[in-house]
């Protein structure tokens, strides 16, 4: 062996624990963060709400299963979110009665089994057509659910929906003998299920299945020449998601230990789309972003402004329109700028946008608050706070300002994206350049 | 049962021609564009919406006209400033916009109308009986709505089949690349169509609006049964839509005037089910309480059996 060799694995075997490290920082960092987060915000409602992030991760994920790495747009997900909590509670009420005897940290996988029950069943029928066939259906499906949660109230519970009690099950039975009355318990059984579901459906994209989803989704026809059933793909992909729909679902019956119909409804199905639309469906971590986000902005924002579902609308809406690949689509296209040190090219322009976009911002609120004090208080001509400032709606002079800031935002940010539009074609160019795009 | 039975019909025509108000629209989109306008009855909502507060004014008259080409202008608007920016991401992103024009329509309306029913009502004009047969009531503004669904039928067909516009639009149908080639400006003729589909969604809107609830919510309460309306009678197909809206209408009539359940019709032949048998609540399951969900059995069924619908000439 002469020495360079030697020298190169000893080289090599110094790199392969950094390498580890450095192969799996998102992930390791990711669960650090997981598990010191309760640390950080300790309040009850804190706690709450990083919970139900926990569970819309897990859901969103499940839909971009669907939407994203399959290509399958659809409008009933919650069927199986639903249906797999409402097992779960029938069979945590079952415990509590002493008919059965079950851990109430597996109770999941009961939720999980009756999504992907549900999901074999309905994605029998729908998973045979693909595109805009495969959405309607899955409306279609999902009404059909929504409408016979009302006729079923044996299974549904009807208009009081189905009830628990968590304390009184893990008392019946649970692995690590907690009784799971306190919210951070439940938070760390539910980041546990995340963080498990998260790297199961991260190893699920890299298996065959994963891969011929994908090559489904872009071309069926040619996915047909090298073998695959693209039916049997779709039908794979879409109970999968189902399974991982009922954990969600399971995991959001033990938090609330409570179920209505309205769960495998409409709402449920449209947020869920929401959330991963807005995160990105083009990129794995993407509809983590989304759920997060949209989980904290209902809870925030619904508690100081009835609008919140307009501006959820008008972002999803935007976003259809002027960003197709989503919050992590937009991060992912800077990764290729940052990496060869472009980024401060596009600073400048990005500093100059971000004023317009503000003031644009700032008048688009004031009139949707506005025209939602108008028409909801009981006294319209009150004063109301609206940016630190008391605004009254009624004064024509309000509505007038309120126009006028939102047209000169948009004035300035047509100009000043256009310079953003300038720099990106310099930063692409530069990169063709030198042979990196 | 006679008289219950001949009212159940008319209401069921009734509903059937109210559903293919909004069907035609939806289809002729469709059909055109390829966009399945998940909007659509949230144009239907904003024309009772528009016709009420044109009422509050100028009365109903003036309200049946001004508010469908209210609608039309916004659907214009969608048309040309948000779906055709879309169009280059392909079908599903025409999809994901409409859907989310779904939520910024009904919180629009939250937003300027509140969220309560508003007083819209049937004009006094036509708030009289228009016959009595047997026992019951036939109230004028039902034939008025009748009257104005057929008319809107008949519209459609000689303007689609008798006039130039309406062989363009036939042509853009099947050969939209051709009637490009051709010298039209089918972007345009797209804008038009959307508006055109919209405008009798919105007058739909105008003449249910103040028979049923001008409410926020009606817009969800009719959308989908309007996709189980045209993908039942096939895409693109306006005979398809006509019979599929008459057959859901009469459906949904007669299922709700229905107190039969399966285990009623067995005990007929000599087999008795008790309450408590297995699976005892779906045989003792009202046909009443089915028939909100019996559309979408239909819509699910038709999908799987015979996808491209009842008249539908493409599988989509």
């Amino acid at each position: 062996m002469t020495e360079q060799t030697m020298e190169q694995s000893a080289k090599s075997e110094a790199a392969a624990a950094p390498g580890f490290l450095r192969r799996y920082a998102l992930w390791v960092a990711g669960v650090v963060i997981v598990l010191v987060l309760p640390y950080i915000f300790t309040s009850g409602s804190a706690i709450t709400m990083l919970t139900q992030m926990g569970v819309m991760v897990i859901f969103a994920l499940s839909y971009n299963m669907l939407l994203g790495q399959g290509g399958m747009l659809s409008f009933g997900h919650a069927v199986y979110f639903g249906l797999g909590g409402f097992y779960t509670l029938h069979a945590m009420n079952a415990v509590i009665n002493g008919g059965w005897s079950f851990p109430l940290e597996l109770m999941p996988l009961i939720g999980g089994l009756g999504g992907l029950g549900w999901g074999i069943l309905f994605g029998w029928v729908s998973t045979k057509r693909a595109g805009t066939t495969f959405a309607i259906i899955s409306l279609g499906v999902g009404e059909l659910v929504a409408a016979s949660a009302q006729m079923f109230t044996d299974f549904f519970g009807g208009e009081s929906g189905i009830t628990t009690n968590r304390v009184d099950a893990a008392h019946q039975m649970s692995l690590l003998s907690l009784n799971y009355g306190p919210n951070i318990q439940i938070y760390y059984l539910v980041a546990v299920w995340a963080v498990a579901c998260t790297i199961l459906m991260y190893l699920l994209t890299g298996t065959p299945l994963g891969r011929m989803a994908n090559a489904v989704r872009d071309n069926p026809e040619r996915a047909q020449f090298v073998g695959y059933n693209p039916r049997v793909v779709r039908f794979a992909q879409f109970s999968l998601s189902g399974f991982f729909a009922g954990v969600a679902g399971a995991l959001f019956a033990i938090m609330f230990e409570i179920l209505t119909a309205e769960n495998v409804g409409a709402t449920q199905s449209g947020m869920v789309l929401l959330m991963t639309y807005i995160g990105g469906v083009g990129v794995f971590f993407g509809p983590i972003i989304g759920a997060i986000l949209i989980t904290w902005l209902q809870s925030s924002l619904s508690s100081f402004s009835e609008a919140w579902l307009l501006y959820f609308g008008l972002m999803f809406v935007l976003m259809v329109m002027y960003a197709p690949s989503g919050l992590s689509g937009i991060i992912m296209s800077h990764y290729l700028p940052f990496k060869n040190g472009l980024v401060r090219r596009l600073l400048p322009s990005y500093a100059l946008a971000v004023i317009p976009t503000l003031v644009m911002f700032v008048g688009a609120v004031s009139i949707i608050e506005m025209g939602y004090h108008l028409s909801t208080s009981y006294l319209p001509s009150r004063p109301m706070g609206l940016f630190w400032i008391s605004v009254v709606a009624t004064d024509a002079w309000s509505w007038i300002v309120a126009v006028a800031i939102l047209l000169v935002g948009l004035a300035a940010c047509r100009w000043s994206y256009r310079r953003v539009g300038r720099a990106w074609d310099e930063v692409n160019e530069t990169l063709v350049e030198r042979g990196l795009a | 049962m006679l008289e219950s039975f001949v009212f159940t019909v008319f209401n069921g025509v009734l509903y059937g021609m109210l559903l293919f108000m909004l069907a035609s629209g939806l289809t002729l989109i469709f059909g055109m564009m390829g966009v399945l306008n998940f909007a659509h009855a949230s144009f239907y909502m904003l024309g009772a919406y528009f016709a009420y507060q044109i009422s509050v004014y100028a009365g109903f008259w003036p309200a049946l006209f001004l508010a469908p080409l209210a609608v039309a202008l916004v659907g214009a608007a969608t048309e040309k400033w948000g779906l055709r920016q879309v169009h280059q991401h392909g079908h599903v992103a025409e999809l994901l916009f409409t859907f989310g024009l779904v939520y910024v329509i009904e919180e629009v309306v939250h937003l300027i109308w509140g969220r309560n029913p508003v007083n819209y009502h049937v004009p006094p004009s036509l708030d009289f009986t228009l016959f009595t047969l047997y026992t019951t009531d036939f109230p004028a503004y039902r034939g008025f709505m009748l009257l104005v669904a057929v008319v809107m039928f008949v519209g459609i067909f000689l303007l689609l089949t008798r006039t130039r516009v309406g062989q363009i639009v036939q042509a853009s149908l099947s050969h939209p690349d051709m009637v490009g080639a051709l010298g039209h400006n089918v972007p345009r003729i797209f804008t038009l169509v959307f508006a055109f589909g919209t405008a009798l969604a919105g007058l739909a809107g105008v003449i249910a609006g103040n028979y049923f609830i001008t409410e926020p919510g009606m817009a969800w309460a009719m959308g989908p049964i309007v996709f189980v309306v045209v993908v039942f009678g096939g895409l693109g197909s306006l005979t398809g839509a006509l019979i599929g809206s008459l057959i859901i209408g009469l459906i949904q009539t007669f299922a709700v005037q229905m107190n039969y359940s399966i285990a009623d019709l067995l005990s007929g032949i000599g087999l008795s089910i008790p309450q408590d048998a297995f699976l005892g609540t779906i045989w003792h399951l009202d046909l009443s309480r089915v028939g909100p969900m019996l559309p979408f059995l239909l819509l699910v069924l038709m999908l799987i059996f015979r996808p491209r619908g009842l008249m539908g000439t493409r599988e989509t």
